[in-house]
């Protein structure tokens, strides 16, 4: 049941916004407010509660962390895909990782997925490298993903995905290759599970990235925060980018008039670099040109 | 615009990817069975094919050997979409030719995602 408008502005969604907010500094928009109370359902069952009056009343009598957990977890939207605008991945693979390729001597790749719901798009480029084994052979590669999402980071990290997940832009090639039949649903196997380290963090206290990323992706992610939330965002991915850094953004977002830290890349279309010496001197070329 | 040949011998399935692929800009074309399809494919070749799996008269695999063995020269690409979820069926299917697989039940963001990895749309 989709909840009235008179009861999204009561105190109870209030409080809950409330804390969804403070935990993940996520503004729940019109949008997924009326949802609300069908995605708490799971919840208010699992620990004996009528609805969400109640629920607010007893997130405000107790100091409950795992009732808390459990709210943030079920507001907060865990939609994703594999290989989620098909396009990306084909830049990234043939445009963007073969200019790291030529410039990275260590032999050393970092990547960021920042803000990775369930680990869709970390294992989706878990997927490229490993049907590209040859071409990376002899690379350290680390792929970093994290969430705030506790139980989102325990399903990536399983590495277990339903019917339905596996079918929506996961090439049937790859399912065979890479996922094994788990009961009704698809692991995958271990290799591939071994690329990615699954972590829980949060974007605005930050404890799990270290050093630089050579690519970041934080898609679809900063449309669910506020223009404040989103600079300070971008001031973190900016403070583990280098001069040579590529940043993904979801469809739909942008760094104009979000960040000065970021500007349009020179060279790869619909991505961005860290403002320096390079990127203005890029930008400038493909201006005069 | 590019045309998909759903073959299904249940109304109901054929109604549903009907309404998808239509919302998708697709043109669609239907056949009962596999030996219809193969009627349909010699007279006009399609696109891409939505195949069943069980079908009377022929089966999707049936249908596939057979296209096969024709000398058209252009290929549709092939879409198996089936209740035949095993990983055994999956891997004939695709050792048979097929290019993609969709396991039912499905929607239409699943459909979106096949079509675009066989380059339809």
């Amino acid at each position: 049941m989709a909840l009235p408008p008179s009861r999204m502005g009561s105190g109870a969604a209030r409080i809950l916004t409330g804390l969804l907010e403070a935990r993940t500094g996520q503004v729940l928009s019109e949008g997924r407010a009326w949802r609300m109370e069908t995605a708490l359902k799971p919840v208010l069952r699992d620990h004996g509660l009528q609805d969400i009056d109640e629920l607010a009343g007893k997130l405000l009598r107790s100091r409950n962390s795992r009732l808390d957990e459990d709210v943030v977890n079920a507001l907060l939207n865990n939609e994703s895909s594999f290989f989620r605008d098909l396009q990306i991945f084909d830049l990234i693979h043939r445009q963007i990782l073969p200019r790291i390729q030529d410039e990275r001597g260590d032999r050393v790749l970092r990547i960021w997925s920042a803000g990775c719901s369930t680990g869709q798009e970390a294992y989706s480029l878990a997927i490229r490298f490993c049907n590209e084994a040859a071409r990376w052979a002899g690379w350290r590669i680390e792929i970093l993903a994290t969430d705030i999402s506790s139980a989102a980071i325990d399903q990536a990290r399983s590495g277990v995905f339903s019917q339905m997940d596996v079918q929506r832009g996961l090439p049937i090639g790859d399912l065979i290759k890479w996922f094994e039949p788990a009961g009704d649903d698809w692991r995958a196997n271990p290799e591939l599970r071994r690329m990615i380290d699954f972590r829980q963090d949060n974007l605005f206290a930050a404890r799990v990235p270290t050093g630089a990323y050579d690519l970041l992706l934080c898609r679809n992610v900063l449309l669910y925060f506020s223009p404040e939330r989103r600079q300070s965002v971008f001031d973190l991915l900016a403070r583990h980018s280098h001069d040579r850094s590529v940043l993904l953004l979801g469809a739909g977002e942008a760094v104009i008039g979000q960040s000065e830290e970021f500007v349009p890349h020179p060279e790869f279309r619909g991505s961005y670099a860290r403002r320096g010496p390079s990127a203005d001197a890029g930008n400038s070329a493909r201006r005069a040109g | 615009m590019k045309n998909c040949l759903v073959v299904d011998d249940s109304k109901v399935i054929r109604k549903v990817a009907r309404h998808i692929l239509e919302s998708l800009d697709l043109t669609v074309t239907e056949a009962v069975d596999g030996q219809d399809a193969l009627t349909q494919c010699e007279a006009s070749l399609p696109d891409v094919v939505l195949l069943d799996w069980n079908m009377p008269v022929m089966s999707g695999m049936e249908f596939l050997q057979a296209l096969s063995a024709t000398k058209m020269e252009a290929r549709p690409k092939i879409i198996f979409c089936t209740t035949e979820n095993g990983i055994g069926h999956i891997k004939a299917a695709v050792e048979a030719g097929a290019d993609e697989y969709v396991m039912k039940p499905f929607d239409r963001e699943t459909l979106e995602s096949k079509l675009a990895i066989v380059g339809v749309i």
